[in-house]
């Protein structure tokens, strides 16, 4: 009970910190532009836990991530600018907007089941081929549905997002996806990653629990892709192309395959380096790529591999740092008196 | 155009594209068989194949097969560049590892070409090196000179490769690592140079893919290898990925099915198409036509 208590006094006082800084925000305090920085890197981080879920908890390879963004973004973009479309006109405002945003994750997370399960079924690469696939097909569909604009895109969207919208969604996919890990079903998830073999000899479910994980992911990737269409006002095509899909694989590389603080502290770097970049747009990709090798080459597991940052990891590097100095301390004085 | 005639036309549009995809799949299915790895690159190396082709025609003035069997061996090394530093030290990783790697590659040699001064972002026109001709076999089927020069090259090559894997000592190397890597190395097969042979010849292939699609669609640009790419993958997951002749059968198959959807005025739908057939061949078959089930051990 104590600890139930404890858990919800931390969200308290995270959702109070967010909503201090949008006070902030709203009085002025800090311009416009880093609030904008600021809800944009909420998203990502939102992107970037969700796609560590599949590519750094079950050890599967989907680069399609942006694809759900878009289905969500669309959903909850059509939802919100159609007052007596799918929803009743009844719900208007925010309130329609929180709505449109679940359904734009359900949606992107009935596509995300659709996608996966043929391919989730077999073991080996195919959901990387397919995912690829998919973010391709919904960019071609997207290009050529006039309802929403086609090429041009779906413009006219009210700015419903601000930075404690983002925030919250932020800290509510983090606090499910890390239940979700220390669950029962995490752990199979993270046996799948370990040996998919021994997993399934164990009695593992894998295709179920592979499933599973890709679903909740694609919903929060949705529901990331409503937000940043209600931020941005507008959603075409080209905003979630694979170049998203690769910043996001980026993310969850650069922070550990498998570390969910790892993922927060990289999307938010990423997004800030990417704006602090922005007069070599050109060859950020060519950088974000020559990084991905690398870190793939040198540090296989990510920069944080599984680990996630907390106050106990950093005690114990600390402590095992004195050790080591303290033994070469004392190694020092043997040599010496020798 | 009655039907009969308008089937004939596709198939001949289709057979000669999906020639094309076959050339491709070769590369994708000969490195699965041998590492077990997608190599995601392949598209590029065909897209650098084309650039390579071109620059050979357009600024040194060479004849059109000089300058495909210069975009062959310029790719054969690159593919050889390209196991030998970024694949090698992965070979014992995890297989995340080794496909985001392929990822990054992909992504880095695009946008390389994207950055370079002679690529850029915008489409070039590749040469007519040959006058463009039409044969009329029936009334209202015609095929065009490039396509029959496509077939040919394509036809040739796969030959080739056949002859390469089933009658030359490298070939017998090949299919021995790809069985067992292990039991090849103690039989005394350098299994790197292997390897490295298998992405050579993947490679080359890729590149004269890419010429004779540029040759066959006039264009050339940066992100040429992306669709084709996607698409000679499925082609060879069609046929059953590891399987050489499995490839060269998906990808005429891939491309007759495209042609067809095309011409009954799916033209919107063409590129999910090939998606679409993965999907259901994940679902029916995933081991492809021509794949065995194998029993994994442990």
């Amino acid at each position: 009970m104590a600890k139930r208590f404890s858990a919800l006094l931390q969200f308290a006082l995270v959702l109070a910190l967010g909503y201090a800084i949008q006070m902030a925000m709203d009085a002025g305090m800090i311009n416009r532009y880093y609030a904008h920085v600021m809800t944009v890197m909420a998203i990502f981080v939102v992107g970037a836990v969700s796609l560590n879920l599949i590519n750094g908890i079950c050890g599967q390879f989907s680069l399609g991530h942006a694809g759900f963004m878009a289905v969500g973004a669309y959903t909850a973009a059509i939802i919100t600018k159609n007052p007596d479309l799918i929803l009743p006109a009844i719900f208007t405002g925010n309130v329609r907007f929180i709505l449109a945003t679940l359904l734009g994750g359900m949606t992107a997370a009935f596509v995300g089941f659709l996608v996966g399960l043929p391919s989730l079924r077999l073991r080996g690469d195919y959901l990387a081929i397919v995912t690829l696939g998919f973010g391709e097909i919904i960019r071609i569909l997207l290009l050529n549905w006039d309802f929403v604009g086609g090429a041009s895109g779906y413009f006219g969207l009210v700015r419903h997002t601000n930075f404690f919208a983002a925030f919250l969604l932020s800290i509510i996919t983090i606090t499910i996806i890390r239940n979700f890990i220390q669950s029962s079903h995490g752990r199979a998830c993270v046996s799948i990653r370990e040996d998919e073999i021994a997993a399934e000899t164990m009695g593992v479910p894998t295709t179920r629990y592979k499933v599973i994980a890709f679903v909740i992911a694609s919903f929060f990737a949705g529901t990331a892709g409503s937000m940043m269409a209600h931020l941005t006002q507008m959603v075409t095509p080209a905003s979630f192309t694979f170049i998203l899909s690769i910043e996001l694989l980026l993310m969850v590389v650069l922070g550990g395959l498998g570390s969910i603080t790892g993922s927060i502290g990289a999307a938010i770097f990423l997004t800030y380096a990417a704006e602090a970049l922005r007069a070599f747009r050109a060859y950020r990709m060519i950088l974000y790529s020559l990084l991905l090798i690398l870190i793939m080459l040198f540090r296989p597991k990510g920069l944080l591999g599984t680990q996630e940052l907390s106050y106990g990891l950093l005690k114990e590097s600390f402590k095992s740092l004195r050790t080591r100095w303290q033994r070469k301390k004392n190694d020092d004085i043997t040599a010496a008196a020798e | 155009m009655t039907i009969t005639q308008q089937i004939l036309q596709q198939l001949i549009n289709g057979i000669s594209l999906g020639s094309v995809y076959a050339l491709m799949a070769l590369g994708y299915t000969m490195v699965y068989g041998i590492i077990k790895l997608i190599n995601f690159a392949h598209g590029e190396v065909f897209m650098i194949g084309a650039f390579i082709g071109f620059f050979s025609i357009t600024k040194l003035g060479m004849d059109f097969f000089p300058a495909m069997f210069t975009a062959m061996i310029f790719c054969a090394i690159l593919g050889i560049l390209m196991e030998r530093l970024a694949y090698k030290p992965l070979r014992n990783a995890h297989r995340v590892a080794a496909l985001m790697t392929a990822v990054g590659l992909s992504m880095l040699f695009q946008n390389l070409a994207l950055a370079h001064s002679w690529i850029g972002a915008s489409a070039k026109g590749f040469p007519q090196v040959f006058p463009l001709q039409r044969f009329q076999l029936m009334e209202n089927v015609n095929i065009s000179s490039d396509r029959i020069l496509t077939l040919a090259i394509a036809i040739f090559l796969m030959i080739a490769l056949q002859f390469i894997v089933h009658k030359t000592i490298m070939g017998k190397a090949m299919r021995a690592v790809s069985l067992d890597k292990d039991a090849a190395r103690l039989m005394g097969i350098n299994v790197d140079k292997t390897i490295s042979f298998t992405f050579a010849l993947g490679s080359s292939l890729a590149a004269a893919a890419g010429v004779l699609f540029a040759l066959n669609y006039g264009i050339v640009v940066y992100q040429m290898g992306l669709l084709p790419g996607l698409k000679a993958f499925v082609a060879a997951v069609l046929g059953g990925i590891g399987i050489i002749p499995g490839a060269m059968v998906g990808g005429l198959l891939l491309g007759v099915t495209e042609s067809a959807v095309s011409a009954a005025g799916g033209s919107m739908f063409r590129d999910a198409v090939a998606f679409a057939a993965l999907i259901i061949m994940l679902l029916v078959k995933p081991t492809g036509l021509f794949g065995k089930n194998v029993r994994e051990k442990v």
